[in-house]
């Protein structure tokens, strides 16, 4: 037999083996259901620290998304002046003095790296915070919440009102909650729209039925999705769409914030009465009461005191209800606090407390986010209004004239990202003597031979570059084309080759 | 199975699905139900699809799906709706000459995409994709034209083509000699050719003799100085410029065989507005005379 063989027939060995733990209570589990039903959540309001910085980040946020494309910004005659919007048709995209073209979607990318970064060191600095307070989910979901208890009552009533048969009052409450979700939902998709063209227009024409029709389709969408996932899909977004939970716990550590059950101060949990006996004893009493508002006021349902878990979103509204909880019991507050493990152990062993903000991980996000910016500040402070970018001809590579000299062909394009015409000459360098030829472009009347660029476009010349020099051509010589403006000399050049007949 | 379901992993109190590795029990968390139902609905929607459009391939031919919709009748509709767009800029084209549409910015840059195309599918099999030529078969791209370079004498050319048969073609050829001339009266007419663009000549040429020879039997069409004659299409050959190369052997091989290359007859195959935008395009390539 050999060693493969025995460790195959080892393990068949363990697999007959009973199970080593032994069953539990509940043992008729024949019928496993083939879904996970969802365990409706009733989230109850909270007054306190992090609730009022939730409901201001709520305000500064939505107000941004909705208001923003309203912002106006004089760009000139030419150009349109909504402070931000993206322009698909005509393929630019403003925000505020900034204009890009489609081939600078390189900042797109250097603001995604800079997005994805900054969450790492959100997340180094403080976990998941991003998810509890930033996230489009939690901001929208929060919303939908408040409406809710507004419509349906609190946890309690709303709880009470839905065990009991429906009355009346039941639907009628429920239809105005859905009707307000939607009308939410309806100037979400809508304020989205307006970042795609202008948005005084275009409110006029939603509101006259002369707006296109992708608009309106795109309305639909996101009021469908928004009804959908802020109103009924809430933490099972969280818990089951989003990759963020699985990926930041490779990403957090021990010295992260986290919102945090201090079980050294809380264990083990008995009730107010109880802990003073214990006291009187001088036996030890743990501060938590066990009064569940932490589950209570959860909005992902979840149970803070069992430990850091994929459900916590880090929002907080767990540490307002159980410093609301000391305080009226005269104990001190943040039982559950932002926190770090860390920390537990230094209180356990006696130590003091620490807060470290500067780490190696910390400073090295930190660090790529300034070169990441630094980059992309630079390139965009010092990027010409004109730009150049050439085609060699393939074919042929070059042609010889018929007095015997060589000629290559070059497909010229060039950018004018200014709001008015310009007149450009361009020039070769890099060879003996040349000279540029513009294919159908006429000279001027002073014998100039001047490409024009509208306002804001671009143009494709093709252009045909002679080297007179009668010398023997190396097969490949590097030239430089510079683009050059004739009225500002502002210059943008562009390095290409000029092809001949391999030397013998 | 049911056997194996009757676990419960201790430690989370969740049951197992019976699956076991090495003793790891795997924990049964069943999807949540919006996902499942999602799941479902992707099917439903696969066989909605399979209704609707075409979809299935039976023995000869494929189930029609409900409303008739098939790729091909959409592509054909796209060509007309195209058609039906270029309609008018494609009159405008046929009516007018080529040098009106040189006049015109908007006419050339239509004539010059409608010309890459028609290039691309009847010319660049010979001329090649940029124009760049072959041995025998002119290169586009430079300032040497054997009938003319003028957008005038491009057109004709494409219209009724070099010596391919219509009468308004354009006629001539080269001859073949090695009837009339002896060897060593070729090989001396050939370097002497060479010397006329200023090409090396073999030791021991005697070029009095080669240009004895070309002043009787040559310089009929390629004219005394040798610089070509356009009305019958013989090339200059004191320019760098050799359609069949400047090699001596290549040279006499085209005095003893003659040349005559062919240029097909365009007008009929392809329509009035193509062949001008052929013209317009062709003389863009950058060797076109004004």
């Amino acid at each position: 037999m050999t060693q493969l063989e025995e460790l195959v027939r080892q393990s068949e060995v363990k697999a007959a083996a009973p199970p080593p733990s032994p069953p539990s209570a509940d043992d008729d589990i024949d019928d496993i259901p083939l879904y996970a039903a969802r365990r409706k959540i009733y989230p109850q309001s909270v007054h306190g620290t992090f609730r009022r910085i939730k409901w201001a980040v709520l305000l500064i946020t939505l107000g941004i998304y909705y208001l923003l494309p309203f912002v106006r910004w004089d760009r000139g005659p030419n150009a349109p002046s909504q402070a931000v919007l993206i322009d698909f048709p005509n393929r630019r995209f403003y925000f505020f003095f900034i204009e890009l073209w489609p081939q600078e979607v390189y900042y797109l990318t250097g603001l995604l790296i800079l997005a994805a970064i900054g969450l790492f060191l959100m997340n180094a600095l403080a976990g998941r915070v991003w998810c509890g307070y930033l996230c489009p989910q939690t901001v929208w979901t929060d919303l939908y919440m408040a409406i809710e208890r507004f419509t349906e009552g609190d946890r309690r009533e709303h709880m009470k009102r839905e065990s009991q048969p429906w009355t009346l009052e039941t639907y009628a409450r429920k239809g105005a909650k859905h009707f307000l979700w939607l009308m939410v939902a309806w100037w979400t998709g809508g304020a989205w729209v307006l970042y795609f063209a202008d948005a005084p227009t275009l409110v006029k024409d939603l509101a006259t039925g002369n707006a296109p029709f992708v608009a309106y389709a795109w309305i639909g969408i996101l009021t469908f999705t928004t009804y959908a996932l802020a109103g009924h899909m809430r933490e099972q977004v969280c818990l089951y769409m989003c990759p963020w939970p699985r990926i930041q716990a490779a990403l957090t550590d021990e010295y992260a914030l986290n919102v945090t059950y201090r079980y050294d101060r809380g264990e083990p949990r008995m009730s107010a009465k109880k802990a003073e006996q214990m006291k009187a004893h001088g036996e030890r009493a743990g501060d938590c009461v066990d009064c569940l508002q932490c589950v209570h006021v959860c909005p992902t349902g979840i149970d803070i005191r069992q430990g850091s878990q994929l459900g916590c979103i880090q929002c907080g509204l767990c540490i307002d209800a159980c410093d609301n909880i000391m305080a009226k019991l005269g104990r001190p507050t943040r039982l559950i606090a932002y926190d770090t493990d860390l920390n537990i152990k230094a209180r356990q062993e006696g130590k003091p407390s620490t807060y470290r903000l500067i780490r190696w991980r910390t400073s090295l996000y930190a660090a790529i986010i300034a070169v990441a910016g630094g980059v992309m500040l630079y390139a965009l402070a010092t990027r010409g209004s004109e730009g150049i970018s050439v085609i060699h001809d393939r074919n042929p590579m070059f042609v010889r004239l018929s007095d015997g000299s060589l000629r290559n062909g070059y497909t010229i394009r060039i950018v004018n990202k200014q709001l008015k015409s310009r007149d450009f000459i361009v020039a070769v360098e890099g060879l003996p003597s040349t000279l540029i030829d513009y294919v159908g472009l006429p000279p001027r009347a002073d014998g100039r031979q001047l490409v024009s660029v509208g306002p804001d476009q671009t143009k494709e010349v093709r252009v045909l570059v002679t080297d007179y020099s009668q010398t023997p051509p190396a097969a490949s010589t590097s030239i430089l084309f510079s683009l050059i403006d004739i009225d500002s000399g502002a210059v943008a050049q562009v390095r290409d080759h000029f092809f001949g007949p391999e030397r013998r | 199975m049911a056997e194996e379901h009757k676990q419960i992993d201790a430690l989370t109190g969740t049951a197992t699905t019976g699956h076991e590795w090495d003793g790891l029990r795997e924990l049964n968390t069943p999807l949540p139900r919006w996902w499942l139902w999602t799941f479902y609905l992707t099917i439903i929607w696969s066989i909605g699809y399979w209704v609707v459009y075409p979809a299935w391939p039976l023995v000869s031919d494929a189930t029609k799906g409900m409303f008739g919709y098939n790729s091909r009748a959409a592509v054909v509709e796209d060509i007309t709706a195209l058609h039906a767009m270029r309609g008018p800029m494609m009159q405008q084209l046929a009516s007018a000459s080529t040098a009106d549409i040189a006049a015109s910015p908007q006419l050339i840059d239509f004539a010059r995409a409608q010309g890459r195309v028609a290039f691309a599918d009847n010319c660049a099999p010979c001329h090649g994709a940029g124009g760049g030529g072959a041995k025998g078969y002119p290169n586009l791209n430079d300032d040497d034209w054997l009938w003319g370079g003028k957008l005038a004498d491009i057109e004709q050319t494409i219209r009724f083509g070099i010596r391919g048969g219509h009468d308004s073609g354009r006629q001539g050829n080269m001859p073949p000699f090695k009837d009339v001339l002896k060897p060593a009266e070729m090989s001396n007419v050939a370097d002497y050719a060479r010397s006329l663009s200023g090409l090396p000549t073999e030791a021991g040429a005697d070029l009095k003799a080669g240009q004895k020879v070309f002043a009787d039997n040559c310089a009929v069409c390629h004219g005394d100085a040798g610089k070509g004659n356009r009305e019958v299409g013989a090339p200059n050959l004191t320019d760098k410029i050799w359609l069949y190369g400047s090699d001596k052997a290549t040279i006499v091989q085209g005095l003893q065989n003659g040349r005559g290359g062919v240029m097909p007859v365009w007008e009929g195959r392809l329509s009035e507005p193509v062949i001008k935008a052929l013209a317009v395009y062709v003389y863009g390539f950058g060797g076109g005379e004004k």
